[in-house]
């Protein structure tokens, strides 16, 4: 798969706090990504990773604080941002084929010859040949991929990954890794909260450990993110 | 123009899944037959009676339908998250709104229309003469239902207890919309049939108000 040169954008989270009711998932969190910028998240199981890839896609709207993208957006909302998400769920429909899922968001997305740019993802992802078949009949792995290639189809500037290389055989997690290199040498800024990805995990040029919803350590270099990253894929 | 071309994508998405697992019309339809035959049985109506309790009694059944059929529209985009995948494609999340709004539409219609010729034979009440007027209240009325319903559809799906929410929300809340309904159709059944504007008029300013109201704060409907 070419890839463009991708428009560059950087996220700011300015003090996000994010409630359910008494509970924080997410506690005063600023931060700046650079354009650009591959950034591992790490952190135990419901210390906010998650929450955090949410709010940045603007799924999630915050209790208090404020996310700004650079160069600054002139409307609101998820689409104009160009964001491409793989969270924990596959995000697909089971009761459509692989080709009718990525199809439909392809036209959601005013795609360009949406038929043509869902050929090339199905054979990036090694589903050419199970294009016709449902969802449902897919194993996790297959299941990933398609979630995978519809967060790629309109060529994001900024990746929002949550632990996507779950399900993913070792094939799987070479290709994702090299989508995400190539991804990232045209200009996209990626988020990713890893877990047991090393592979992937080796992109991330800054580190940031979350814990009970507070940033507790933020890294680009040295010790300190070997043992972040080492964190993210253990 | 994205709104409209979002919507028809995904109008044919529902389409599609309906038509190939045909789940929601199927059980729909077949509690609908239930209803009315139960209903018929049991009071045993004659021709008199019917034209009395008939239009209640059909919309009744119509509505416990719509409940029935409403309810998954939006707990099904919950089970893969396929909500924030459209959420984060839509450049309008109204379209979504809209989509599922079209097909909860067509769908309680076409229950309804295979409906009407069974209740007309079982309760003997002759349908004939009124088609084109009993289809105008039929929409009218089925669009108030799909509003409201898929409107607290898309609530509910968020809460505990979602299966419970929505009957208990929509019930009182089409309570006006039964009446008016009711009435337009007893006047069509009646030995002179006539179309009754007032009920008419009454019915086409709940789907405007509602309608309105949906695509005014429709957004937040939809957020986490």
């Amino acid at each position: 798969m070419t890839q463009a040169e991708t428009r560059r954008i950087g996220l700011r989270f300015e003090n996000i706090d994010k409630r359910y009711g008494g509970l924080y998932a997410l506690r005063r969190v600023s931060l700046e990504i650079a354009p650009g910028e591959c950034v591992a998240l790490a952190g135990r199981n419901g210390s906010g990773k998650t929450t955090l890839l949410r709010v940045a896609a603007q799924l999630v709207r915050p209790s208090a604080g404020k996310l700004t993208f650079s160069p600054a957006q002139t409307e609101t909302g998820p689409a104009v941002t160009n964001t491409g998400f793989v969270a924990h769920a596959t995000m697909v429909y089971d009761e459509l084929t692989a080709e009718e899922n990525l199809l439909l968001f392809a036209r959601l997305l005013e795609i360009t010859e949406p038929a043509k740019r869902v050929d090339l993802l199905l054979r990036d992802v090694g589903l050419l040949d199970r294009r016709d078949s449902l969802v449902r009949t897919f194993s996790r792995g297959m299941r990933q991929r398609v979630a995978i290639a519809r967060a790629l189809l309109h060529q994001p500037s900024v990746l929002l990954l949550d632990e996507p290389g779950a399900g993913l055989d070792p094939q799987g997690l070479s290709w994702l890794a090299e989508t995400l290199w190539r991804l990232h040498g045209a200009g996209a800024t990626i988020l990713m909260s890893l877990h047991g990805e090393s592979e992937i995990s080796g992109l991330a040029t800054r580190g940031i450990r979350l814990d009970a919803g507070a940033v507790v350590a933020d890294t680009r270099t040295g010790a300190s993110l070997r043992s972040i990253l080492t964190f993210a894929s253990a | 123009m994205s709104l409209l071309s979002n919507a028809t994508v995904l109008l044919g998405k529902e389409l599609r899944t309906e038509f190939r697992s045909r789940e929601l019309l199927t059980t729909t339809v077949v509690f609908i037959l239930m209803v009315v035959v139960l209903f018929s049985f049991t009071f045993d109506p004659t021709r008199e009676e019917s034209r009395r309790f008939g239009p209640g009694l059909l919309w009744l059944a119509f509505l416990f339908a719509a409940s029935l059929m409403l309810q998954p529209g939006f707990l099904r985009e919950q089970t893969n998250d396929t909500l924030s995948a459209l959420r984060l494609s839509v450049s309008d999340p109204f379209a979504i709104f809209l989509s599922k709004l079209c097909a909860n539409t067509l769908f309680l219609l076409i229950t309804e229309l295979l409906m009407l010729p069974i209740f007309a034979v079982l309760y003997n009440v002759p349908l004939l003469g009124v088609v084109p007027q009993l289809a105008l209240v039929l929409f009218l009325g089925s669009l108030g239902l799909s509003v409201t319903g898929t409107t607290l559809s898309a609530i509910s799906a968020q809460a505990r207890m979602r299966e419970l929410l929505l009957p208990l929300l929509l019930l009182p809340l089409l309570t006006p919309l039964l009446i008016a309904s009711t009435e337009a159709t007893a006047a069509l059944f009646a030995e002179e049939p006539v179309l009754r504007w007032d009920w008419l008029a009454f019915l086409i300013a709940f789907d405007i108000i509602f309608l309105t109201a949906v695509w005014l704060f429709g957004e937040y409907l939809l957020e986490e």
